[in-house]
C-alpha cells in the first residue's frame, strides 16, 4: 500500500518542576534504545534539549515533579497548551512526592527557618523578582491541568518508560502492569 | 504513651464502670461509651489508665475510641450538641438552625465554648427523618427543631440546667405510623409465639422457617432459613444471636419504631432463633443515636426475665437456657456491616472483616453467630404463629412477607408504611401524599435513585430491594445536592481499612465539591465514573461498594444538574492559585507582576 515512506515524527516535550531529574535519569538509562527512539520522535523543549521553550505544538509531554512555585505553574501551562497528550511523569507528578513533605508545615515558618542569620536573630526572605515565590503547597500535576496519563514510580523504571513510549507511538492504550507497575 | 496520671476524681468516677464490666477487654467499647458519659471525654491520660486496668495495649485503647465518632478525645464541653445531616434533615432547614446556634453560642463547629461548657457540630442521619431537624445532645435525641427551640436550648445550656430537666416535650419521639400491615397492625401476645416456636420443636420450625422463604430485612437479602441451619450445623459452642439495631442508613428509622413499640417482637424472634439453634447468649447492638431507648428495652428485658421468656429452661424446655444483652453503638455506619458489628460487640474498631469464615461458622469470639436484623426477627414471630406455608404466600415469588417502608423528604405524611412486598413505588408515592416527586432514593444513599420513569418499579428483591429508606424529592430539590451530601457522608463514614474506599470516597466528595464551586469541567464528569469504576469492585465491604451509586445513579438520570455547574473550559483547579502564593508574597515583600498568577497562561 501506499504507507508515507517518512511518517512525521511526533514531538516531546519534557521537564522536571519539583522533581529531582530522577525520573529524566531513568529515562536515560532505556540506553542503546534512545537510538530507536530518536528514529521515532523529536524532542522539543526538554533539559536534553536546552529548548527553553515549546516551539511548536507538541504530541507529548512529560512532566516530572510536583508544582510548588509559581513558574512550576508558568512552565505547566506552556506545555498543556502545547501538547495533546501529557503524562505526570513519577511520584512526585502524580501525587506530590517528597517535596510535599512541607505540606504539613506552614510555608512562612519554612521560609523563616531556612532564611534566618545564622545567630537566628533576624530573617531576610530574599525579595528578587527573578526567584519564583512557593505556593502555600506542593499540589500534583493533576490539580493544576489536565492529565491524560499517569505514569508512577519513584522514578518510573526504564522498561516501565520504555513500554509507555512504544504504546503510545503504536497507538495502543498504554498498561503498565505487574512487574512494570510499582509506586515506589 | 502518657504517663497514667488521671485525677482522684476521675478515677473514682471510673472504677465502678470497670467492675461492672469485670474488667473485660473485650467490653472496652461500653466501657469507654461510659466512662465519656461519667466525665465528658476521653483524654490521653484516661486512656492509659483504662490500658493499664484492663491490661491491654495503650494503642489499642488509642485506636477504639479514635474510631468510633461519639467518642472524644479532647474536651467537647459538658454539652455535646450534634445536629443530623442527612439531606433530609437539611431540606428541612438544618444548616440555618446550626448557624443561628453557632451565632448565639458564639460556637464555631466542632470547637468548644471559651468555659469549656458546649460545642456544636455536624453527625451523620440520626434516624428522625420524619420528624426533622433533629439534633443529639449527648447522644439524647431530640426532633423537631425550630428557631425557637434553638433559642429554648441555648438558654438551657448556658444556665447549665441537666438534661434530665430539660423539657420531655424536646425528647418526645413519635412512631408516625400511617400503614399498618400484618406486622405494625396485629396485637402482640407476650410470650405466644415463643411458645408456639417451642410447639413447633426445633426441626419444626427450621422447617416452617425454609418454608416461608424468609430473607434478611437488612438490604442483602439473605434466606435467614439459610444463615440459621449453616449455624446450627456449626460444631463449635457456644452460639450467638445477635440482632442488628445498628441502623445507620441515611433515611431509614423502621427499626427505631420497631424498638420502641414493637420489642417483644423482636426479643421474641431472637428467643425463637435461639432456640432454633441452639444459642445460649443474644446481643442487641443498638446503635448510640438511639440511647434513649436502652433504658425502656432493658426494663422489656427485666420483664421478659420474670415471666420466664429468657432466663433458663424458657418455655419449660429443660436446657433452653438463653438471655440478651443490650451493646451500644457509638456513631460508626460501618457498624451496620455484620462482622464489623461483631468487631465492635468485641471491644475493637469497627473494622469489617475477611470473609469467609462467615459469622454462622465464625462469628462473636470465633463461635457460630447468627446476625439478623430487627425487622427479621418480627417476622420470625409471625412464622412460628402462623406458620410457613400462609407466610409464604404474602408477597412475591422471591420476596415473601410485608415490608416497612421509612418514608420521609417532601411528601405530606412522613412516616412508616408497611405493605406486602411488590408495591409500586407510585402507589407509596400516592398514599404519602408525595404528587410533584421527580427522585426517589430507595434503600438510603447506598441504595439507588429512582427517577419519575421508574415509578411504576416495585419493591421487592427482584425489582427494587431496600433496606427500607425511602427519600422522597420533590420538583424543588437538586439532585446534584442530594448526592453531594451522600458523598460526604461516605467520606466521612468509611473506615479506613482499604485503600479504594479510604481515597476513593474522599476524592469523590472532593470532586463534588469542587463541581459545586463552580470549579468542574467534564473532566471531573470523567473522573466521578472512573471512580466509581474502582470503588464497586475494588473495596473490601459493601459501604464502599455502594458509596458511588448515588453519585453514578444521579450523573445518569439528573446530568443536567451537573452540567449546569460546569465551567466551559478545559480545566480549572480546584482552589485559586494566586491565593496559594499570597503567604509566600507577604513575606519576600513583593507585589510585581511575577509575584501573581492569573487565571490561565
Amino acid at each position: 500500500m501506499n504507507a508515507p515512506m517518512n511518517p512525521r515524527k511526533l514531538r516531546v516535550t519534557t521537564t522536571s518542576l519539583s522533581g529531582c531529574f530522577g525520573c529524566h535519569m531513568s529515562f536515560l538509562d532505556i540506553d542503546e534504545r534512545l537510538l530507536e527512539l530518536a528514529a521515532l520522535v523529536e524532542f522539543d523543549r526538554s533539559p536534553i534539549t536546552d529548548i527553553k521553550h515549546c516551539s511548536q505544538h507538541c504530541d507529548l509531554a512529560l512532566v516530572e515533579g510536583g508544582v510548588c512555585n509559581a513558574e512550576n505553574v508558568h512552565v505547566l501551562r506552556e506545555l498543556r497548551a502545547n501538547s495533546k497528550i501529557l503524562v505526570a511523569f513519577g511520584a512526585c507528578a502524580v501525587n506530590g512526592g517528597l517535596p510535599a513533605q512541607r505540606n504539613h508545615l506552614d510555608v512562612g515558618k519554612c521560609l523563616s527557618q531556612v532564611y534566618r542569620t545564622p545567630d537566628g536573630s533576624a530573617t531576610a526572605i530574599p525579595d528578587d523578582p527573578e526567584l519564583p515565590l512557593l505556593l502555600d503547597k506542593v499540589y500534583p500535576v493533576n490539580e493544576v491541568v489536565r492529565v491524560d496519563y499517569f505514569l508512577p514510580g519513584c522514578p518510573p523504571s526504564a522498561d516501565t518508560i520504555w513500554k509507555f513510549l512504544t504504546d503510545l507511538l503504536t497507538g495502543r492504550t498504554p498498561r503498565i502492569e505487574h512487574p512494570l507497575l510499582k509506586f515506589d | 504513651m502518657p504517663t497514667v496520671s488521671v485525677s482522684a476524681e476521675i478515677s473514682s468516677l471510673i472504677e465502678p464502670i470497670l467492675q461492672r464490666h469485670a474488667w473485660r477487654a473485650d467490653r472496652l467499647v461500653q466501657i469507654l461509651r461510659e466512662v465519656q458519659e461519667a466525665v465528658d471525654f476521653i483524654s490521653d491520660e484516661t486512656a492509659a489508665h483504662l490500658a493499664e486496668a484492663l491490661k491491654i495495649p495503650y494503642a489499642q485503647v488509642h485506636s477504639t475510641r479514635d474510631f468510633y465518632a461519639f467518642f472524644y478525645r479532647e474536651n467537647r464541653g459538658r454539652y455535646r450538641v450534634l445536629f443530623s445531616d442527612n439531606i433530609t434533615d437539611r431540606m428541612a432547614g438544618n444548616q440555618a438552625l446550626f448557624e443561628h446556634m453557632a451565632k448565639r453560642l458564639k460556637l464555631e463547629p466542632g470547637k468548644v465554648s471559651d468555659d469549656g461548657l458546649v460545642s456544636i457540630d455536624y453527625c451523620s442521619c440520626t434516624g428522625m427523618c420524619d420528624q426533622g431537624p433533629a439534633i443529639l445532645v449527648n447522644n439524647r435525641a431530640i426532633t423537631r427543631m425550630t428557631l425557637r427551640r434553638v433559642d429554648e436550648i441555648c438558654d438551657l445550656i448556658r444556665g447549665q440546667v441537666p438534661l434530665d430537666k430539660w423539657p420531655a416535650e424536646f425528647f418526645r419521639v413519635d412512631d408516625n405510623i400511617r400503614r399498618a400491615d400484618m406486622l405494625l397492625g396485629t396485637p402482640h401476645e407476650p410470650g405466644k409465639a415463643v411458645r408456639a416456636a417451642i410447639a413447633r420443636g426445633r426441626d419444626g420450625m427450621l422447617a416452617e422457617m425454609k418454608l416461608s422463604n424468609l430473607r434478611g430485612r437488612g438490604g442483602a437479602g439473605f434466606t435467614t432459613a439459610v444463615k440459621w441451619e449453616a449455624c446450627r450445623n456449626a460444631t463449635a459452642a457456644p452460639r450467638y444471636i445477635v440482632c442488628n439495631a445498628d441502623e445507620g442508613e441515611p433515611g431509614t428509622f423502621k427499626d427505631r419504631v420497631l424498638l420502641q413499640s414493637y420489642a417483644g417482637r423482636v426479643f421474641e424472634g431472637m428467643v425463637i432463633a435461639a432456640y432454633t439453634v441452639g444459642a445460649s447468649h443474644g446481643f442487641l447492638y443498638l446503635r448510640g443515636e438511639y440511647l434513649y431507648l436502652l433504658q425502656p428495652l432493658e426494663a422489656y428485658l427485666a420483664g421478659m426475665r420474670a415471666a420466664g421468656l429468657l432466663g433458663r429452661d424458657i418455655g419449660g424446655v429443660a436446657g433452653f437456657d438463653f438471655d440478651i444483652e443490650i451493646h451500644l453503638g457509638a456513631g460508626a455506619y460501618v457498624c451496620g456491616e455484620e462482622t464489623a458489628l461483631i468487631e465492635s460487640l468485641e471491644g475493637k474498631a469497627g473494622r469489617p472483616r475477611v470473609r469467609p469464615p462467615f459469622p454462622v461458622t465464625s462469628g462473636y469470639m470465633g463461635k457460630p453467630t447468627v446476625v439478623n436484623n430487627v425487622e427479621t426477627l418480627c417476622k420470625v414471630t409471625e412464622i412460628a404463629l402462623h406458620g410457613g406455608t400462609w407466610y409464604e404466600a404474602i408477597g412475591t415469588k422471591q420476596s415473601t412477607g410485608t415490608k416497612i417502608l421509612s418514608v420521609a423528604g417532601d411528601c405530606a405524611r412522613p412516616g412508616l408504611y408497611e405493605y406486602a412486598f411488590g408495591v409500586r413505588i407510585a402507589q407509596v408515592l400516592e398514599d404519602c401524599g408525595a404528587q410533584d416527586a421527580i427522585a426517589v432514593q430507595v434503600s438510603g444513599a447506598s441504595g439507588v435513585c429512582l427517577s419519575e420513569r421508574e415509578f411504576g418499579r416495585r419493591i421487592a428483591f427482584e425489582d427494587v430491594p431496600t433496606a427500607g429508606s425511602f427519600m422522597i424529592f420533590g420538583k424543588q430539590r437538586d439532585l446534584f445536592e442530594v448526592a453531594r451530601n451522600f458523598a460526604h457522608f461516605f467520606a466521612h463514614e468509611s473506615c479506613g481499612f482499604c485503600t479504594p474506599c479510604r481515597v476513593g470516597t474522599v476524592l469523590m466528595k472532593e470532586i463534588m465539591d469542587k463541581i459545586a464551586d463552580g470549579r468542574g469541567t467534564q473532566y471531573e464528569m470523567n473522573e466521578l465514573l472512573r471512580l466509581q469504576q474502582v470503588l464497586k469492585p475494588g473495596s473490601h465491604c459493601g459501604l464502599g461498594q455502594t458509596a458511588g451509586n448515588a453519585v453514578a445513579d444521579t450523573v445518569q438520570k439528573f446530568r443536567p444538574a451537573y452540567e449546569r455547574r460546569l465551567a466551559e473550559t478545559d480545566f480549572v483547579p480546584a482552589f485559586d492559585l494566586d491565593a496559594a502564593l499570597s503567604r509566600a508574597r507577604e513575606l519576600a515583600g513583593r507585589d510585581d507582576a511575577a509575584a501573581h498568577l492569573g487565571e490561565e497562561a
